[in-house]
């Protein structure tokens, strides 16, 4: 994708009257030459493997490590019974988001979603607002095309990758495109979707980086469905008209420069944070003594 | 940049680096010695040493070994795959020196004996640099098509390769060469912009002074799609 702001991205979706995700795919199709169709099926396989990869987790996953594992099934098993506080699409969103990320953990196959260790949160999010709205495919799969767009502009002016700006970089990317994603889903305007991008940021700034053992588990899968309620959020505030006073793209570029100033204890080192506390070292040293 | 490197790629988990990239790592090393493997020593570096069995590494190098994609659902059964094929493996942790954190190191026996060490590194989102082949050092990604060409150094058999490949119109994209000592072995590392046709690949093998000559595919960072053995040609004079 040849474009590098979420600015330009409202900008030209607007104004071709299309939604951010018909925008891109449109102009993944001019770069690669591959028809919107052949790229609806590569992005419907995506879609296909996120589903599988939700109702896999939910039956109940474990982790090699035997860190984690089984708190999706806790929380479907909750909401059957009514057990939990009503919250509409959030309490589904979260079963998924734990589903897909204790399938990862448990080396089950998953779509890196912009990142594996934040894999839960974009199918989370968009298959439960989906099932909600009584989405189409096509919808969905467009939606998913809004997602990826959001995360290659930070790809590019900002970065992905927990070793250098922490968890904002990769759960945070993944609540903004999830945000971005339902925003469209719902029928929001592609400025709307870029509010909910700026939002979802702006609630996950400095989220730091902290992996007991290093391993993608703790606190990364429960991360997973915290950052469920806050896209949530995001898109409704969004969806609501509110207006984000700092824009989209400067968020984006705050993250970076925040990800910058971070100590390297907290940018995927498991050196600080969760991963120095007495439980979290006690936990690695007992991993690494099975080893 | 591509929307799918965003959604995706499609993978087993837990983690892009040290699980989908050593499954590369591993597919590699495989392409590099020319299909089957009946034996690899493996010595991890650095985080891969720290944190590989938490992270399937060991489990994913040898998926990649056994030709699995990094989206294979064998992944995991990987180990129990590779003793009933008969390829046998010793992993090892160890110092590899100044190298990225996530090196490994594939010391590889074929079926037909032939011995070959692949050093390579997973660099983030599970892309890998292959950096050294036997006692070469190269520097490439696995995302172009490639010949490896095993050679004694000696004037003009670089140039006669690239005007077997230019008679057929094949692109070069990047070359490295590198030697044990002048007149001594050598090994050329060709990335092309087309895969080059079966007839320049004999024609570059019976150039003399060439050992042998192994096409590698492209993609081997690829997204899915298995790289099959009969994609994989090893000529040897």
């Amino acid at each position: 994708m040849t474009i590098t702001s979420i600015a330009e991205l409202v900008e030209t979706a607007s104004s071709h009257d299309l939604t951010i995700g018909a925008l891109v795919r449109k102009l993944e199709a001019e770069e690669t030459g591959l028809s919107i169709s052949q790229l609806d099926e590569k992005m419907k396989k995506r879609l296909e493997v996120m589903r599988d990869s939700v109702a896999r987790g939910l039956q109940g996953m474990h982790s090699k490590s035997g860190l984690t594992g089984g708190d999706a099934l806790r929380m479907a098993e909750a909401l059957s019974r009514g057990t939990l506080i009503n919250a509409e699409s959030l309490n589904s969103a979260m079963a998924y988001a734990l589903a897909v990320a204790e399938v990862n953990a448990a080396m089950g196959r998953i779509v890196a979603a912009p990142t594996a260790g934040s894999c839960g949160i974009l199918p989370g999010v968009l298959l439960s607002v989906g099932e909600i709205l009584d989405a189409s495919d096509a919808s969905l799969i467009e939606a998913l095309f809004t997602a990826g767009a959001v995360g290659a502009v930070v790809a590019r002016s900002s970065t992905l990758a927990g070793a250098a700006a922490g968890c904002q970089a990769e759960c945070g990317t993944a609540a903004a495109m999830a945000a971005a994603a339902v925003a469209q889903l719902a029928e929001g305007s592609p400025h709307q979707c870029a509010n909910a991008v700026a939002f979802a940021f702006k609630g996950l700034l400095g989220l730091v980086c902290d992996p007991v053992a290093g391993l993608v588990e703790v606190p990364c899968i429960k991360r997973n469905a915290i950052c469920v309620a806050v896209a949530l959020a995001a898109a409704n505030m969004a969806l609501a008209g509110i207006e984000s006073v700092i824009p989209a793209d400067e968020v984006i570029e705050t993250m970076g420069l925040v990800g910058r100033e971070l100590p390297a204890s907290l940018r995927e080192t498991a050196l600080g944070g969760l991963a120095a506390t007495p439980t979290g070292k006690k936990l690695a040293t007992e991993l690494l003594s099975h080893e | 940049m591509s929307i799918f490197d965003i959604i995706g790629p499609i993978m087993i988990g837990p983690s892009s680096s040290h699980t989908a990239g050593a499954v590369r790592l591993g597919l590699a090393a495989r392409a590099i010695i020319g299909g089957q493997v009946s034996r690899a020593d493996i010595t991890l570096h650095g985080s891969f040493a720290e944190t590989y069995r938490g992270h399937g590494t060991d489990i994913a190098l040898v998926a990649g070994l056994l030709g699995m994609s990094p989206d294979d659902e064998r992944i995991p059964n990987a180990m129990e795959i590779a003793r009933e094929q008969g390829l046998r493996i010793a992993f090892h942790t160890g110092d590899l020196g100044d190298v990225h954190p996530n090196t490994a190191q594939i010391e590889l026996v074929s079926p037909k004996g032939t011995k070959r060490t692949v050093r390579g590194a997973s660099v983030g989102g599970g892309s890998i640099l292959v950096t050294k082949i036997d006692q070469f050092t190269v520097d490439f990604t696995g995302e172009n098509h490639a010949l490896v060409v095993s050679y004694k150094d000696q004037p003009g058999i670089i140039a006669k390769i690239t005007s077997l490949l230019a008679a057929e119109n094949v692109n070069i994209a990047a070359m490295r060469v590198s030697r044990e000592a002048k007149h001594s072995k050598a090994l050329a590392i060709i990335e092309l912009d087309q895969p080059a046709p079966q007839k320049s690949i004999a024609k570059i093998s019976q150039v003399p002074s060439v050992d042998t000559v192994i096409v590698l595919p492209p993609h081997i960072h690829g997204r899915g799609g298995m790289i099959h053995d009969n994609n994989i040609h090893c000529r040897t004079r």
